[in-house]
């Protein structure tokens, strides 16, 4: 893994600091100080490559703070890229152990090393969490009032852990399913949230992609993508993790790998960077990434059929944007098209669609005021349009904004914008 | 380092309380330098200030001190004007942001130095109202720094400039006294004009904290053009051709083929990649003579010479349009690492001679030179792109930039429109100026700023 001082330092020198981005950084328009800016991050990163600064404590924290939305990627003319500064860079803060705790490296190696490189272990848990919630111990632990004796950060989250799904993506998808008339061969990525709280996001998915001639393969147990890695600065796990994938899916034999996490999307679509160097991989990254599509993205390049039957009569919907399906991955156009080729669906635009609403992977967790702070923003935009279902594409979007409503007793729903197309089709065939 | 500069944090930190004075390296470090290119200076300490009475305490600290100050808003600046000079206070207003009356009655605005543009254009716009100077930036520009460098933008054409819009300054003095000047008089003589004084005076004679602006009505319609050309030389006929047709349109904005390129590779709207120059042009007011001027512009253009003339369909797409070109100097940075932005201004007359003697410049230091601007107002943007780690490249380009003055001032031109003096032109104000009047600038000065610490060494060295 290459340094800051090792990088290619045109990717640092191509930020010239002319504040396009600082409108645009939640965390920037949250204290209004440089050193929280994409500019000001870039210039801390610059300052150590130029020797001026070392990796120190405050740095790190620095890099913690900002929530990787990319939204600067976005604002900035000049297109520095600022993904690839930002994981460097907290990869850096890893290696010289400047945030090292013996608590933060339990969690860390909890995390990144246990559960998330291991899927079955994470179907495990997620059973075990699956019975605490239906099995009536988690309401009984509740009402004795048992959360008290969580340590303090814990006894917050605790109401945000998600509800874990009956049935996960395995037992809900065939490993080859196919459409009546085959046009296209794909393969779908299942992930691991939403593998176990959001299967019928990817049981939608299929279908959609069913319904549209695709014959669809779905391996039933499928690596994690390594985004969580890359973003935490844990590359070499990343990079492991990338080559498992490879492994279980061969880019050559699909027209197209299609992705339904915003911020799996994001990371899966750069394997080509990630493996640029290595020896074996390299060609099948270089493929992958070409192939890889998010959901909505690939049904509106193919010409996706407009669904006959309507959702629910006038529904109102609005869409909020993962950041990295809109900033990562470009892709902002695409899930509005096809919620407008729903049939009784009403598109309300909402303000700062584009705005992060805080989840940001684990920032939830690891900065719970700013996260908040932003849930609450992004809350009020959406209750500003009247709309009764908020449509997203990214699992921590969803369960962010679910728990926002839940907590204030509001009856919103959130939903998969493919969800809403794979009903429309269902409804079909009650027509 | 002298002693005062080892008690002044302290101070501060009394004075503004912590969390308003910042000191540690990863802190300061990204104050050093604004949106010029290849100029730092990491200061000694940053200080957020909530009203006029602190910045007075952070100015008397600051001399009592003897350390200079150098007051900042978004850091935006184009020539260096708040690049902090060695062992400075950077005074940031970001935090007094606050809008205060919205005067329908009397069509103004009044404003704390930190209020973005952008938010001060919407508020005016929120009640029908038009808030015309609009610099690139403005997006994240704050009001006090487009007082401080009188900046201009799209619509100065025919709107004018910032300092045409400003009726009244709250500024605190070197001393530390806060005065007001200015009123919501349309007309108002009363003593010296200390106002504009103060207007483009670059943070040298004193703290601009708060500012009361003259809006306009807003205009009822207005029509975008997007005229295509196959030669440089055939758009600056263009707008010579409508100025003498005596039509002002509000907006007449030029952006050659390199600068057409990276604009349409970020913002991505249709612009024609294999244009030589194409002219952005708008026109605003009342719908019949929007429908007018439009129809007689877009004849011009077509009588000299454009391949193409597309008509924006609506607002939306004027505003992308727009919202494009003044993304123009930072795309210009995807092609080479360091864009050096010049902005020279020369008689609307020279235009189409300067722009050939700009290429020519190019030529003969074998540099790479991207050309934009205010057409219409003659101010050009010839943007550089260098890098700054190669010495002898940046050798060459200094003999440009010198070659672009030298050829701006013989056409009886200005070294700069709108982006200031600041450190990166100072050096050449004293030609364009003459003796007199350049030490006419240094004897204000002394009389406001007698210690010298208020942004020194900014626009002349004492």
């Amino acid at each position: 893994m290459k340094t800051l001082a090792e990088m290619d330092y045109s990717v640092l020198q191509q930020c010239m600091h002319c504040g396009m981005c600082l409108p645009t950084c939640p965390t920037y328009v949250e204290t209004k100080e440089e050193r929280n800016s994409p500019r000001g991050r870039i210039s801390l990163m610059r300052a150590i490559a130029d020797g001026e600064l070392d990796v120190t404590k405050a740095f790190g924290e620095e890099m913690y703070y900002c929530l990787g939305c990319l939204a600067c990627t976005s604002a900035c003319p000049a297109g520095v890229n600022y993904a690839e500064l930002f994981e460097t860079a907290r990869a850096e803060v890893e290696k010289t152990g400047v945030l090292a705790s013996p608590k933060r490296d339990a969690i860390r190696w909890f995390a990144l090393r246990l559960v998330f490189t291991r899927p079955r272990l994470l179907r495990v848990i997620g059973r075990l969490l699956r019975f605490w919630q239906v099995s009536g111990a988690q309401t009984a632990f509740r009402k004795l009032g048992l959360t008290r004796l969580l340590p303090a950060n814990l006894r917050k989250l605790e109401p945000q852990a998600p509800a874990v799904m009956a049935k996960f993506s395995h037992q809900l998808i065939k490993p080859v399913e196919r459409a009546v008339a085959v046009k296209r061969r794909v393969a779908v990525l299942t992930g691991c949230v939403q593998d176990l709280v959001f299967a019928d996001v990817n049981r939608a998915t299929v279908d959609v992609l069913l319904a549209n001639g695709c014959e669809v393969h779905t391996p039933p147990v499928q690596p994690c993508c390594g985004s969580l890695h890359a973003h935490n600065g844990d590359m070499e796990s990343a990079r492991e993790l990338a080559r498992r994938q490879l492994e279980l899916f061969d880019p050559f034999t699909f027209d197209a790998i299609i992705s339904n996490a915003g911020g799996c999307g994001s990371h899966l679509r750069h394997y080509d960077h990630l493996l640029a160097d290595d020896p074996v991989y390299a060609a099948r990254a270089g493929e992958w990434s070409r192939k890889l599509r998010d959901v909505s993205e690939y049904l509106v390049e193919i010409g996706f059929r407009k669904p006959t039957g309507a959702a629910k009569e006038g529904t109102c919907v609005t869409y909020h944007e993962s950041c990295h399906l809109c900033h990562g991955q470009k892709v902002s156009r695409q899930p509005r098209d096809i919620l407008k080729a729903i049939p009784g669906v009403e598109l309300r635009e909402c303000a700062e669609a584009t705005w992060c609403c805080g989840s940001a992977g684990i920032y939830n967790i690891t900065q719970p005021e700013t996260s908040s702070w932003l849930q609450e923003r992004k809350l009020g935009h959406l209750r500003t349009t009247g709309a009764t279902v908020v449509a997203t594409a990214n699992p921590g979007c969803h369960l962010q904004i679910e728990n926002g409503f839940k907590a204030a007793g509001e009856t919103t729903s959130v939903v998969h914008p493919i969800v809403l197309l794979a009903r429309a089709y269902q409804a079909e065939s009650a027509l | 380092m002298p002693q005062g500069y080892t008690e002044l944090p302290g101070e501060l930190v009394r004075a503004l309380g912590e969390k308003n004075v910042l000191t540690a390296l990863e802190d300061v470090l990204p104050y050093g330098f604004d949106g010029t290119a290849a100029l730092k200076q990491r200061p000694l300490a940053v200080v957020f200030v909530h009203d006029a009475a602190q910045v007075s305490a952070v100015l008397k600290l600051a001399r009592t001190h003897r350390v200079p100050v150098v007051t900042r808003g978004s850091g935006t600046g184009l020539s260096g004007g708040s690049v902090p000079v060695k062992n400075a206070v950077v005074l940031c207003l970001v935090k007094m942001d606050r809008i205060l009356e919205v005067d329908t009655a009397n069509l103004t605005l009044r404003a704390e130095a930190g209020a973005i543009t952008q938010k001060i254009f919407d508020a005016a716009e929120a009640v029908g109202l038009f808030y015309p100077p609009d610099p690139g930036s403005m997006k994240i520009s704050t009001i006090g720094g487009n007082v401080a460098e009188n900046s201009g933008g799209l619509r100065g054409l025919k709107y004018g400039v910032t300092r045409d819009y400003v009726m009244g300054l709250e500024v605190v003095l070197a001393d530390g006294s806060i005065c007001w000047l200015g009123s919501k008089c349309v007309k108002d003589v009363a003593g010296y004009n200390l106002r504009d004084l103060f207007i483009g005076s670059e943070g040298t004679l004193g703290v601009v904290t708060q500012v009361l602006l003259k809006l306009l009505p807003k205009p009822a319609a207005r029509q975008t053009l997007l005229a295509t050309f196959a030669r440089m030389d055939a758009a600056a006929e263009t707008v010579s051709a409508i100025i003498a047709a005596k039509i002002i349109p509000c907006t007449l904005e030029f952006l050659d083929r390199k600068t057409i390129q990276c604009v349409e590779d970020f913002a991505k709207v249709g612009l024609p990649r294999d244009a030589e120059a194409i002219l952005l042009i708008e026109t605003d007011g009342h719908p019949a003579a929007v429908a007018d001027e439009a129809a007689k512009v877009e004849e011009l253009c077509r009588a000299h010479g454009a391949t193409s003339v597309r008509r924006a369909a609506d607002a939306a797409e004027s505003a992308q349009l727009a919202t494009a070109r003044r993304s123009a100097f930072s795309a210009l940075a995807r092609l080479r690492p360091t864009t050096i932005l010049e902005d020279v201004t020369v008689p609307r007359s020279e235009l189409a001679g300067m722009i050939r003697e700009v290429e020519a410049i190019a030529a003969k230091h074998r540099l790479n030179i991207a050309t934009f601007g205010h057409f219409g107002d003659g101010n050009l943007h010839p943007t550089i792109l260098t890098d700054e780690r190669d010495t002898e490249e940046m050798h060459r380009v200094e003999l440009a930039f010198a070659d672009i003055v030298e050829a701006t001032l013989a056409r009886g031109g200005t070294i700069t429109g709108e982006h200031g003096v600041g450190l990166a032109k100072k050096g050449f104000l004293r030609k364009q100026l003459g003796d007199a009047s350049h030490d006419l600038l240094k004897i204000v000065k002394r009389s406001l700023d007698p210690e010298g610490l208020l942004n020194p060494g900014k626009i002349f060295d004492l």
